[in-house]
């Protein structure tokens, strides 16, 4: 078998057993990554710092040193983390020539753990988009169906793990970013509860809905990589103190007596009749597995698209002015003077949707129209978190299907920027909540494209959701399909 | 409008001021003046993508300081909001600043202006970082421009006035006892000239005996005393003399410029910026704990109102001497130190009013090479007759070159008072000897003589002697 095809924890049982050593794990990713490089996952290959990396977790191993479930895995991570002494772009011309000067938290913890950085993967430009077709570079295909999207933002990254360039990575997830590409390529992404993972050296889009999490093969992959990376940061002023579990320990404890709510909110009419039957068949399995099935509603569902382009492009208006070619990436200078550099350098370096949102989010926080547009979404927001607060009362977990259709077409919705916005239209309430939320494989259509479902959890319950995935995970062989063999 | 017609003018102030802290708001790198450009910064000051802000939880002390001094309301939970603007020594494209929820509303200020208190109103005191420095270069051809993070992220407080000022000279005494009341705090060194303390001035003028306030215009950039009442003394002029023509005041933000001692539009009203404040999603509400802002008050220096009295009332000084030792906090403090090594209050007052501040000529009292328990000890010496006052002024001279101790200076130099008949008589012997005339004159009446004649003897003696003895020995030694 590829070694390319294991997931983490069996590449991780591999190391241990000395069957393989990193250097190998890691050329089967370099390898795979050149059968694969049409896809467009990666936006910057690092082959000799990877291999270097490996060498150095082999050696550990060697001594008896090695420092976990994650030592000498080789990952990749979406453009948005900063990654010392690497480029970092967002995907965005804007960023193009950008080393980093420092590592993010999370990344930081994640070279701590001993995994090997093959290099950096394709985004949408600045996580603004539902389809990796607003990378500022290049698409990244559906390696399920080259001529599909495989969502977005976190594209490159769902892309990589789906196609083995890659054993995992951390996507970053504002509407649906991490979740909707896990659905949309069969694999397993997690948005865990705002402040769980830091965002310290992750660049911004929408501060307040911006959260870190692991996009993997499989659900014990994901608790692994959770772990690894989950935790306050004192660097983080919204990372929170909540103490960190052990996610590993219940994993597997299934879901006997767990109350799954099913909000009728989003199991609408005109959803893709095979994502609507893969959902209903989940939901029948957890009726077997021992849990209880409950009705519960989430009577806001409607205005989330509303309220959450009105908070995130306000946030991102004000989170994108320091690209101003004053200080670091591209400047276009035409000579005349400050403002015409600062329009030459932002009409120049950023692309045609980072624009649309910086003006929508620019509009929002007018004056004049702040109370309308920006102070009544968060009011309305607010109204969203207490759905979720009254649902929760009534069950432990709620599932959901995580798109309303599988891979859509690549430029199907690139001219209707409404249509692709609805692409988030059952994620983006967990962001405005602030709520942890998991996407796993639930099945594929009959032209063999991966269904996601989506669990969603209290604050800091992301155990409990995990436990739930992996109760599914294990009486189904979703998540061991692969794309390429 | 007739020509003659009289103008009031009506003024607010806008004062930043630095807190003293040693490091940033949001970061913690160093907020030292002076620095080569561009060394104490870090990647969150300068605005590198991924950065967060942490706050400085002494500059929040600082604040809350402040406006416990300037008794205001101190809010348990404040707001962080975001200022956007695009300026190239903004290196986030928008300040972090307090904008709906300040930390501090409601407070006052009393200040004296012709010997008359009055009282000005603290609408709010927020907190906020500063911005970098742009530096041109435009004194070469290919002239360009440079940015100075170094001051990117430095922790300031804006106080805002109500319009209460009604004269530039009210102007000049408001921030003269802002800067005292905040040097006094330790919430702000003061320094102007280092940009520690500035102030924007909003200027309007209306026919006096009216009520309606004028429309004002916001002058920016005001970095002294002198400047302050320059700067609204032309534009209460500027503004009077363009509504006697039959103009109208607009509304705009005007710069004063100190070389041409004048004030030019910056800005229009139209030409405004929209900030588009929202709040500041990286960082949580400001929330104080639980009797925190006791805490603070508790640790509250006195304040120079509450020194004034107590140096009237309680130590009996005189108002006038008592103003001068609370004007500067470092004078009080010197003083109170000096008293708290001997408690002779009208001597030690002299000595610090008459000689320390004297000799200082303007330089401060923390350039001093001693502090002021050396003058409590110097005025002790004096007291107990182990040094006679001139040659505590001689003492004074060493302290100031070299610093030390009063008590080991006496002892080295030998300058012991002689206090021994033995040794005293014979110079006062040797004196009455070589006056003749004046023992005459003493003996005839004109016992005023006899300052001359101890004068006499003092100089022989060279200072040692004491005076109150040989004053004794002569008036023994001449039949008095
Ligand atoms: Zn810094």
């Amino acid at each position: 078998m590829d070694l390319a095809n294991l997931s983490a924890h069996e590449l991780a049982d591999q190391l241990k057993s000395g069957k393989v050593s990193s250097v190998e794990a890691t050329s089967a990713c370099l390898q795979r990554l050149e059968k694969t490089a049409g896809l467009g996952a990666y936006l910057h290959v690092d082959a000799n710092g990877a291999k270097k990396q490996a060498a150095e977790a082999d050696a550990r191993r060697a001594k008896k040193q090695s420092a976990g479930p994650l030592d000498g895995v080789p990952i990749a991570l979406k453009d948005i983390f900063l990654t010392e002494g690497l480029p970092t772009t967002c995907a965005s011309r804007i960023l193009e020539g950008f080393v980093a000067p420092y590592d993010g938290t999370a990344v930081r913890k994640l070279k701590e753990a001993g995994t090997v950085l093959l290099g950096k993967l394709n985004m949408d430009e600045f996580a603004m988009g539902s389809s990796n077709e607003h990378s500022g570079y290049l698409p990244a295909k559906n390696p399920w169906d080259a001529t599909r999207v495989p969502g977005g933002s976190s594209g490159g990254s769902a892309v990589a793990v789906a196609a083995g360039s890659c054993f995992a990575t951390l996507g970053t997830d504002t509407g649906g970013s991490i979740r909707q590409p896990a659905a949309l390529t069969g694999i397993v992404g997690l948005k865990p509860t705002y402040g769980r993972v830091s965002r310290y050296g992750v660049i911004a889009f929408a501060s307040s809905l911006d959260q870190v999490g692991p996009m993997t093969k499989d659900v014990t992959d994901c608790a692994n990589m959770l772990q690894a990376i989950a935790g306050h940061d004192p660097r983080d002023s919204t990372s929170s103190t909540e103490k960190v579990p052990s996610y590993t320990e219940t994993l597997e404890k299934g879901v006997q007596g767990l109350k799954v709510g099913v909000p009728k909110e989003y199991f609408i009419d005109g959803m893709d009749p095979e994502v609507r039957a893969s959902v209903d068949a989940a939901l029948e399995s957890y009726k077997k597995l021992g849990a209880t099935l409950v009705d519960v509603s989430l009577p806001h569902t409607d205005y989330g698209i509303a309220v959450y382009y009105l908070v995130a492009t306000a946030e991102a208006s004000s989170n994108l002015a320091r690209f101003d070619g004053v200080r670091y990436g591209k400047r276009v200078d035409p000579g005349k003077g400050l403002l015409d550099m600062y329009l030459e350098t932002r009409g120049k370096g950023f692309g045609p949707e980072v624009k649309r949102r910086i003006m929508l989010g620019t509009y929002a926080l007018s004056a004049g129209y702040y109370d309308a547009y920006y102070v009544k979404a968060q009011k309305v927001r607010t109204l969203v978190a207490q759905d979720f607060k009254e649902a929760f009362a009534k069950c432990d977990v709620i599932v959901t299907p995580t798109t309303p259709t599988p891979a859509f077409k690549l430029g199907e919705n690139t001219g209707d920027p409404i249509k692709m916005y609805l692409a988030d239209v059952f994620t983006v309430a967990v962001n405005l909540a602030g709520l942890p939320g998991l996407s796993l494989p639930c099945g594929f259509s009959k032209s063999g494209l991966p269904i996601g479902m989506q669990v969603l959890g209290r604050p800091f319950d992301e155990a409990t959701i995990l436990r739930t995935a992996r109760a599914f995970e294990r009486e189904h062989d979703f998540s061991a399909r692969r794309a390429i063999s | 409008m007739s020509n003659d017609i009289e103008f009031e003018p009506v003024i607010g102030l806008e004062v930043h001021a630095q807190l003293s802290t040693k490091t940033k708001l949001f970061c913690g790198c160093s907020t030292a003046f002076g620095a080569p450009p561009n060394t104490n910064v870090c990647e969150v000051c300068t605005g590198m993508p991924g950065v967060l802000p942490v706050l400085n939880a002494q500059a929040v002390e600082l604040a809350v300081r402040a406006g416990l001094g300037l008794h205001c309301t101190v809010h348990e939970r404040s707001q962080w909001s975001r200022k956007n603007y695009f300026y190239p020594d903004l290196p986030k494209g928008y300040q972090i600043s307090q904008y709906d929820k300040p930390i501090c509303t409601g407070g006052k200020l009393d200040i004296e202006v012709d010997g008359q208190t009055m009282t000005v109103g603290i609408t709010r005191i927020h907190m906020e970082e500063d911005a970098g420095k742009n530096v041109h270069d435009d004194l070469v051809a290919g002239a360009r421009s440079y940015v100075d993070f170094n001051r990117s992220s430095v922790p300031l407080i804006e106080i805002v006035s109500e319009p209460d000022i009604r004269s530039s000279a009210q102007a000049a005494a408001y921030m003269k006892a802002m800067r005292q009341l905040l040097r006094y705090l330790g919430v702000c060194d003061g320094n102007m000239e280092e940009g520690s303390l500035r102030c924007d001035a909003n200027v309007s003028v209306r026919p006096k005996g009216t009520e309606k306030f004028g429309t004002r215009a916001e002058i920016k950039n005001i970095n002294s005393f002198r400047f302050v009442q320059q700067a609204i003394d032309y534009e209460i002029e500027r503004q009077s003399e363009l509504i006697r023509a039959g103009g109208k005041v607009v509304q705009e933000t005007r710069l004063w410029d100190s070389q041409a001692k004048s004030t030019r539009s910056m800005r229009s009203k139209e030409e405004a910026h929209d900030y588009r404040y929202f709040p500041e999603p990286d960082l949580p509400d400001l929330v104080l704990r639980d009797g925190f802002v006791a805490e603070v008050g508790k640790r509250l220096p006195e304040l120079p109102s509450d020194k004034l009295t107590r140096y009237t009332s309680k130590l009996g000084l005189s108002p006038y001497d008592a103003k001068i030792l609370t004007e500067d906090a470092e004078v009080a403090a010197f003083f109170d130190a000096a008293l708290a090594t001997h408690k002779n209050t009208k001597s030690i007052a002299n000595w610090v009013i008459n000689e320390v501040l004297r000799e200082l000529k303007g330089n401060s009292v923390e350039s001093l090479k001693f502090k002021g328990d050396a003058i409590g000890e110097l005025v002790k010496l004096i007291d107990d007759s182990t040094i006679s006052g001139k040659i505590a002024k001689d003492v004074l001279v060493e302290l100031m070159a070299h610093g030390g101790s009063p008590r080991a200076i006496v002892d080295s130099k030998g300058w012991v008072q002689v206090t021994d008949t033995g040794a005293i008589e014979p110079i006062v012997d040797q004196v009455l000897a070589a006056n003749a005339e004046s023992v005459e004159k003493y003996k005839a009446g004109k016992t005023n003589v006899i300052g001359f004649l101890v004068g006499l003897v003092m100089k022989e003696s060279k200072g040692k002697a004491n005076p109150a003895m040989v004053n004794e020995l002569l008036k023994k030694k001449m039949g008095g």
